[in-house]
């Protein structure tokens, strides 16, 4: 809407094209709206705040919440250097780094959750060094978290590198000119500048984070409690209970939206 | 690009799908003239492999039919289907499903036909990381067993078996196996998967998903400590190909279909 309002000739309702663009745009937005609003609909039945409530539904909330909290913290740990790194240096081959930065967010997340099995599972490439050390990851909540980082954290590495990016580039040299160390300028500079871009990707991978389910269902499982999250109890409940099903989705959606509301927030330029 | 290019081309994309779908569905429902016709079949995960064998010789017997299946875990298939999803053929792994598509109107009460029987086996993978002997070593703590879910009909029929093991083999026995349970899988073939990567080391599966992998190995569960499950399969009240629909049930319940079933390890049916 804002670049439209900086075109004033190009406002809409204005000319005989309109349509040209109406429709295609209500069509599109229709049909996401159509589907949510349904499982809104379908899932006000009586036993609506039964079903939100359930124990089953609880655990699998609160463990959701529990491991994409983590790996939101895992990755703002490892992914803020590794994306001011790649904001900053030059270095051969960095096109394919950024391409393996890349690949965990087009492939399938079952694709994800073979690769993870097949790496660190019991007799997995690295598994049986695993095991010597006693851990064994599939089964357990560590490997939820696992799955969840390999498809979520490559989202706050591109946000953070992005924002990195956009920082003028002679507030960082004029702290270098008096004196700052590599350290002082990325801890006193880069991370206040860059805050907006870094809170926005980490909700970003916090709610990727939270909706993972194919990579976290083929590495980790589903044991109630331990490995069994909210889109994996939702996949269940389709099986067994439609309302708990639901229920938990319509719950998923409304901490989503609550979510993506701070997002926006976060990424309106500062007044 | 200018739009209105962009527009054509979205048009002709439009056109091109709507005429896919229309030369994709009969265009006469005629049962002696069976040119192209597509038969939507919804089966067990358990029956995956006899059915896909059993879908080939099918077609191969009435030319120009096609048969594609759903394999997926029984409520999900029934699920679907009292959402609306078209199909032909059901056949789910247990006799509730059914009676609750029957109840649903979906399937008239008269039409389901009991076709196999299947029971359980404990799995293990190839080398035995665990040193399983016997049924009763699933309670030794610290063993990765993986079940199919409560949900599913096995993983119900896994637990009746160990309730029935529990008057045999001690009192505390289903509750110590049930704590050994690292996963309950979504359906019988994510736990032989599992068991088959080794990832956990033994696993509940009917005895013809067993069948399915030679590598893994195999402890049979005594009849009176096992559970046999009955398969029950009918043609869906609004299916568009009824006529054909009853062919694939009459043919699996033939002495052609019988043998390919019991090739993959089901029982007769009763």
């Amino acid at each position: 809407m804002t670049r439209l309002q900086k075109k004033p000739h190009h406002t809409l309702g204005d000319g005989h094209s309109t349509w040209i663009f109406l429709l295609p745009s209500l069509t599109l937005l229709v049909f996401f709206a159509l589907p949510l609003a349904a499982l809104v609909y379908r899932s006000l039945a009586p036993g609506f705040l039964a079903n939100a409530l359930s124990e089953q539904a609880l655990k699998a909330l609160s463990l959701s919440l529990a491991t994409s909290s983590v790996t939101t913290a895992v990755s703002i740990v490892l992914g803020t250097p590794l994306a001011y790194l790649l904001s900053h240096w030059k270095f051969k081959h960095k096109a394919w780094l950024e391409l393996l930065l890349d690949l965990p967010i087009v492939l399938p997340p079952s694709v994800a959750g073979l690769a993870l099995l097949v790496a660190f599972g019991r007799r997995g490439l690295f598994g049986a060094w695993l095991g010597e050390l006693g851990i064994s990851l599939p089964f357990t909540t560590a490997a939820v978290v696992f799955a969840q980082i390999f498809v979520s954290a490559p989202l706050y590495v591109r946000a953070a590198r992005i924002g990195f990016a956009h920082i003028d580039k002679q507030l960082e040299e004029s702290a270098y000119v008096e004196g700052a160390n590599q350290w002082q300028v990325f801890n006193e500079v880069m991370i206040p500048l860059g805050a907006r871009a870094l809170a926005s990707g980490a909700i970003l991978t916090w709610t990727r984070a939270l909706g993972e389910f194919g990579a976290t269902i083929l590495f980790a499982g589903n044991l109630e409690g331990v490995t069994q999250t909210m889109p994996i109890a939702i996949y269940l409940g389709f099986e067994r209970n439609l309302g708990v099903a639901l229920a938990l989705s319509v719950v998923l959606m409304v901490v989503s939206v609550i979510l993506l509301m701070v997002t926006k927030r976060l990424d309106k330029p500062s007044d | 690009m200018s739009l209105k290019k962009l527009f054509l081309i979205s048009l002709c994309l439009a056109c091109f799908l709507t005429a896919c779908k229309s030369s994709a569905q009969p265009e006469v429902e005629s049962d002696d003239a069976p040119e192209s016709r597509n038969l939507i079949v919804f089966v067990a995960a358990s029956l995956t492999d006899a059915f896909t064998e059993i879908g080939g010789n099918f077609e191969a017997r009435y030319p120009g039919v096609t048969v594609t299946f759903n394999f997926g875990g029984s409520q999900m298939l029934r699920t679907q289907i009292e959402e609306g999803a078209p199909v032909d053929v059901f056949a789910p792994a247990n006799e509730e499903e059914m009676d609750l598509l029957i109840r649903g109107g979906f399937v008239l009460e008269t039409s389901p036909r009991i076709f196999l029987t299947n029971r359980l086996v404990l799995i293990l993978p190839a080398d035995n990381p665990a040193g399983i002997d016997s049924l009763e070593d699933l309670s030794v703590p610290g063993i990765k067993l993986v079940l199919a879910a409560e949900e599913v009909p096995v993983g119900r029929y896994s637990r009746q078996a160990l309730e029935k093991m529990t008057a045999s083999f001690g009192a505390d026995f289903k509750d110590k196996v049930l704590a050994n349970v690292v996963s309950n899988e979504d359906n019988v073939r994510q736990v032989v998967a599992k068991v088959q990567l080794g990832e956990a080391d033994a696993g509940i599966v009917y005895v013809s998903d067993a069948v399915a992998v030679p590598e893994l190995q195999i402890i049979e569960i005594p009849a009176d400590l096992n559970v046999a499950a009955t398969y029950p399969i009918a043609p869906l009240a609004e299916s568009a190909n009824i006529a054909l629909a009853e062919k694939f049930v009459d043919y699996l319940l033939s002495n052609e279909g019988q043998a390919t079933l019991r090739k993959w390890g089901f029982g007769p049916a009763p």
